[in-house]
């Protein structure tokens, strides 16, 4: 999935800082020289200790943040009517209470010069996906956590989006899931082929989902490793390779702490 | 003291299955049943006292006339078409009063609330002229509109005004940054998309209690705007207390809360209804 020649984004010598008075140069960097070319259809996690920048990495890309430099292409796949370059999943489900399950999902829909009737029809089929069409006229605090944050994925893939990004999409929810809905995410995956670019401080997580690893660390942050995992889907939570790379990038992760690096 | 506490067992404070619940656990809240049945025995009650006070020669009756002797008055007063004509009256400057400051209150609280410049810019002009009652403004009301139901609808206006502002202000000054955010990650980018999509739903709860209060207040505006002269019921009272007719200032009363019960168990059942998204 991931050999397109051409990438889908292109993020080149990206930087971004703060102005922080208290700081030497009145300004913190946060992120230096990154780059990153994401092919349609691949599945790229980044990881990084919490604060490390890698939420405004993903705001940056979403056009939510302007850059300092550097430049993000965009090579828009097929045709654009009817959809949004980028869609976000946040880590809190973030659904608008005064809006049923339904009319949340249909919110990015909005605007895009859809008749009510194919918003409706697209909102439903985005719930159908993660499979909560019978939640369509409920509020979200009749939901659960975990439905509540499917929600957020069904308003996020109604939009059919280029480019998916998710904030520590399932740092919120409890073990038990978590784990099912990494698996349903793989699934959606699967069957929307969807470019995803995946965002934890959960190691195992990226390591179980991606296609890439990319390890961010330090201040600014910067890439310190990228692996390539080929092995095929679904993996088990158990794959001795996959505890192998877990392994590595948690240690040179410490390795960068006790260096001083972070 | 001797003997130790028993152990804590897992689920021990809760009672069996299909058990019924002991009545003290309930102790702060009595059964639903019996609740309508005090709320009337304290209205009862109230009368009751109410009437034994002049009917014992404790209070002369024209200074405390007895409810029993309401009814009459009441009768009386609509059968000369004084009743009507005071309530029409001040029906119109009420709603009048009530949409000009609600409308002109949430208007510029929501606006002020969305902007800092503006807030910093009116936050002076507007801790000066808040503290000011509504009764002070009746001389310029006189001088500016005379004795008319514009003067009398200026009055009302003023009171709900700086409620609804500041209702409003908060509530929009509060919602969540994260929601806004999300506005923008779904391309809803405009000032105007904003406020409709997020801003004003958000806020729409504390806009909709501000608006009760309103409500009631309007109504002791309404009062005090007619007392100078002004048609309505707070002049018909003003003649009725002057010709010591306290019956007929207690049929004023009693419809003032009337129509503020009728209105404000309305205006609950609408919020209801718009907040029904509402855990």
């Amino acid at each position: 999935m991931a050999d397109d020649m051409t990438p889908m984004i292109e993020i080149r010598d990206l930087s971004l800082a703060f102005p922080n008075p208290t700081a030497a140069e009145g300004r913190t960097v946060v992120l230096r020289d990154f780059n990153l070319s994401v092919a349609a259809g691949e599945f790229i996690a980044i990881v990084g200790a919490s604060g490390v920048g890698k939420s405004t990495l993903l705001r940056v890309v979403a056009d939510l943040v302007p850059p300092n430099s550097g430049t993000i292409t965009h090579a828009p796949d097929g045709d654009t009517r009817g959809r949004r370059p980028y869609a976000l999943v946040f880590q809190d489900a973030r659904l608008l209470p005064w809006r049923t399950v339904r009319s949340n999902v249909a919110f990015g829909l909005e605007g895009l010069g859809l008749s009510r009737a194919e918003r409706r029809r697209r909102a439903e089929e985005a719930l159908a996906l993660v499979g909560l069409a019978d939640k369509a006229g409920r509020w979200p605090h009749q939901l659960s956590g975990g439905q509540r944050q499917r929600v957020a994925i069904a308003r996020a893939l109604a939009v059919d989006p280029d480019l998916l990004m998710m904030d520590e999409p399932f740092g919120a929810l409890d073990a038990i899931t978590r784990q099912a809905l990494q698996d349903e995410l793989l699934d959606l995956w699967r069957r929307t082929s969807k470019t995803i670019l995946f965002v934890t401080h959960d190691i195992d997580e990226a390591v179980y989902l991606a296609d890439r690893v990319i390890l961010l660390a330090g201040t600014p942050a910067t890439v310190r490793s990228e692996d390539r995992i080929t092995a095929a889907r679904p993996r088990g939570r158990d794959d001795s390779a996959a505890r192998a790379l877990a392994t590595r990038i948690r240690d040179r992760l410490s390795d960068l702490m006790d260096g001083g690096g972070i | 003291m001797t003997s130790s506490p028993p152990l804590e067992q897992p689920g021990a404070g809760l009672p069996a299955p299909g058990k019924r619940i002991p009545p003290s656990v309930f102790l702060a809240r009595p059964a639903k049943r019996h609740r309508g049945l005090w709320a009337a025995l304290g209205v009862i009650a109230f009368l009751a006292m109410w009437e034994a006070v002049p009917r014992l020669g404790l209070v002369r009756p024209v200074l405390l006339p007895p409810p029993s002797a309401i009814p009459q008055a009441f009768i009386a007063e609509v059968r000369s078409g004084q009743w009507t004509d005071a309530i029409v009256h001040s029906l119109v400057h009420y709603a009048w009063g009530l949409v000009i400051g609600s409308v002109g209150g949430i208007a510029a609280g929501v606006v002020t609330g969305m902007s800092r410049r503006l807030e910093d810019l009116t936050s002076w002009v507007v801790r000066l002229l808040r503290p000011i009652p509504g009764l002070a403004w009746v001389p310029f009301a006189i001088i500016w509109f005379g004795v008319t139901p514009l003067a009398a609808t200026f009055i009302i206006v003023l009171g709900v005004f700086w409620i609804n502002y500041f209702a409003a202000l908060g509530a929009v000054q509060a919602v969540d940054r994260d929601l806004l955010e999300l506005a923008d990650a779904f391309g809803h980018r405009s000032t105007i998309a904003k406020l409709f999509k997020i801003v004003l739903p958000a806020a729409s709860g504390t806009i909709l209690a501000g608006l009760r209060t309103g409500l009631g207040q309007a109504w002791m505006s309404v009062v005090a705007a007619e007392l100078f002269g002004v048609p309505g019921l707070g002049q018909r009272m003003m003649q009725a207390s002057s010709l010591l007719a306290t019956d007929i200032v207690i049929v004023y009363m009693a419809t003032m809360a009337l129509f503020y019960g009728l209105v404000d168990m309305g205006f609950v059942a609408l919020r209801d209804r718009l907040l029904r998204w509402k855990p």
